[in-house]
């Protein structure tokens, strides 16, 4: 409501100086933001005196560590998501219907990872992870176990807010009523109709998986950051060109959620679907 | 928390047992409340089980492990090495003062893009990019992050070069200072200004127009109304800001792990150099006492957090 009356009543009338200041701020603060990221651009295409090349873009096909650490990232993030939504989404209905006395807990459980730094969970995580190789072998993918914590925050975040907009309770009563089990409730009642949360919280997933360093660096796993960093000490540009086109994937992925999110939002009056990246930090 | 703990202990396969009850018992008339309050709670022990695993288990190896010599038994040794040792007391203050330097400056810059960003449209795609885009900075970025500021400020850095050559400057005349303390600073507060802009828009957001018109009415100019409107109305907004982005930068490894290879100034990469090299003997541990020096600050810093937010509450309502 506060922004529909800011933006009927705001516009016109907004005082000259106060739309200097804005324009100001947005070229200021978007210039430090900007220049290190065309920075990447004119870094990777920069070729010989002062001509442009994309010889590092094209070289990335030439690094085979670094293709199996973007599939590994890739099944990572697949892994993840399956692993979040396995986990969360039964659970977190049924808190929803039935056990309200647990929500408190299992928030503030699901905000806990915020709190404990990365770089303070991989060293408890050696014991864990001795016993995840005897059980899987020797594979990089052993760390959606520990992923799926790492996107808790986001993914509860998302989902609680897809949750709290739509009548679960009611819905269900109806759906159990007429004779549904609760599985026939949670796959054909409620998925269905909080799935906008539930691409967000993949989304958010992803993007994490995409860019996590620090536990996988750490216990000695090649992902797509850890080969990017390896790379980039014998050739800068090619790696300089990889986090370029990751960054601009993970922009695109966010952007695509928050423009479906906003064309629901104005039919359906919802709440963004980006929301738990806003909030996704507030204990 | 508890809840946690010893649901943990329990078996995971009664969760079936649970589930299965439901719909024969579920017939119409209170359905919900049918299954006793025990069974019911079945229902969340795989998620309270894969926590205590995977989130609690870890976090009480380095708790307890910060009080253990290598055999195993109980001492205070660690402790005291961290707190007595120069070079750790160092890392630790040079990781506060990183933190809180960088919360300032990108608070206060993120905060006013935050307020630049909601004086546009609500819906528009430029929010929508400014959303993703912080989205993307603060909280995925990491090495890609620390290869953004080698390809600006770098030894080849575009920055750097063209410096040099437009205005005959050396930026790096006195060493690489993109590498050193300096260096981290400014790439820390490229990623608190996004953060910023995620945490403090919906507080923005929340500025009624009508707060402004009666400030207009009553005679007040812009001074007056961020002076005693706005200001403290977003001054808990704010404030919880700062603590929020001093935590992330303290937490923070993969940028400053990428930044810098030699040496290890703040304690993320002290913890580093623990869990990669083979460690003294007898010293094993002091790494999982610097990492619950990590714990002890953050913790001290969400629960001003957490205080700042109910106080904030009680004054909204």
């Amino acid at each position: 409501m506060a922004r529909l009356a800011k933006r009927t009543s705001g516009g016109s009338r907004r005082p000259r100086s106060r739309t200097l200041v804005r324009w100001i701020v947005l070229v200021g603060v978007g210039a430090y933001l900007l220049v290190p990221l065309l920075s990447m651009l004119d870094f990777s295409t920069r070729g010989a005196g002062s001509s442009r090349t994309l010889e590092a873009w094209k070289a990335i096909g030439s690094f085979p560590e670094l293709l199996s650490a973007i599939a590994v990232s890739l099944e990572l993030a697949v892994l993840t998501v399956v692993g979040m939504l396995c986990l969360l989404v039964p659970t977190m209905v049924w808190v929803h219907l039935r056990l309200p006395g647990v929500r408190r807990t299992m928030e503030f459980v699901c905000l806990l990872p915020l709190t404990i730094p990365a770089i303070v969970l991989v060293v408890g995580l050696s014991p864990v992870f001795a016993w995840l190789t005897y059980f899987f072998g020797d594979t990089p993918l052993v760390l959606a176990f520990v992923f799926v914590v790492l996107v808790l925050p986001y993914a509860y975040r998302s989902i609680d807010a897809g949750l709290r907009a739509v009548d679960i309770g009611t819905l269900s009563e109806a759906a159990l009523g007429l004779g549904a089990s609760w599985w026939g409730v949670l796959f054909r009642i409620v998925i269905p109709s909080i799935r906008g949360a539930l691409l967000s919280a993949a989304v958010l997933s992803i993007a994490l998986v995409m860019g996590e360093y620090t536990i996988a660096s750490l216990l000695n796993y090649n992902t797509l950051q850890v080969v990017l960093y390896q790379v980039g000490l014998r050739n800068a540009a090619v790696s300089v060109a990889v986090s370029l086109a990751a960054l601009m994937f993970g922009f695109v992925l966010l952007f695509v959620v928050s423009s479906a999110g906003s064309r629901r939002r104005r039919a359906a009056r919802e709440e963004s679907t980006l929301a738990p990246l806003e909030a996704g930090l507030q204990l | 928390m508890t809840q946690g703990a010893d649901l943990g202990l329990t078996d995971v396969g009664d969760w079936d047992l649970g589930v299965d009850q439901s719909p024969r018992r579920a017939r119409p008339g209170g359905a919900l409340k049918s299954l006793r309050p025990t069974s019911r709670h079945l229902g969340a022990v795989p998620f309270f089980g894969y926590i205590a695993i995977f989130l609690l288990w870890p976090t009480i190896i380095v708790i307890v492990g910060a009080f253990q010599n290598d055999s195993g038994q109980l001492t205070l040794a660690n402790v005291t090495t961290v707190l007595g040792g120069s070079t750790y007391l160092q890392a630790f203050w040079a990781s506060i003062r990183l933190s809180a330097e960088t919360a300032l400056a990108g608070g206060v810059l993120g905060a006013l893009l935050a307020w630049a960003v909601a004086e546009g449209d609500a819906d528009g795609v430029f929010r929508r990019q400014v959303v993703a885009m912080s989205g993307v900075l603060a909280q995925f970025g990491g090495v890609m992050l620390a290869f953004a500021f080698l390809a600006t400020f770098g030894y080849a850095g575009v920055v750097t070069l063209a410096l040099q050559r437009v205005a005959g400057v050396d930026p790096l005349a006195s060493g690489g200072w993109i590498y050193s303390f300096t260096g981290l600073a400014v790439v820390y507060t490229f990623f608190q200004i996004p953060l910023m802009v995620l945490i403090f828009l919906p507080a923005v957001d929340g500025l009624q127009v009508q707060w402004r018109e009666a400030s207009d009415n009553l005679g007040g100019g812009s001074w007056a109304y961020w002076r005693y409107v706005a200001g403290p109305i977003l001054l808990p907004s704010f404030v919880g800001g700062l603590l929020l982005l001093f935590v992330s930068a303290f937490s923070a490894y993969a940028t400053a792990a990428a930044l810098i290879s030699q040496g290890s100034p703040i304690v993320p990469l002290q913890i580093r150099t623990f869990l990669q090299s083979e460690v003294v003997l007898g010293r094993a541990n002091v790494g999982k006492a610097l990492a619950l020096g990590m714990v002890v600050v953050v913790a001290v810093v969400m629960t001003l957090y957490a205080w700042l937010q109910r106080r904030g509450a009680k004054w909204r309502a």
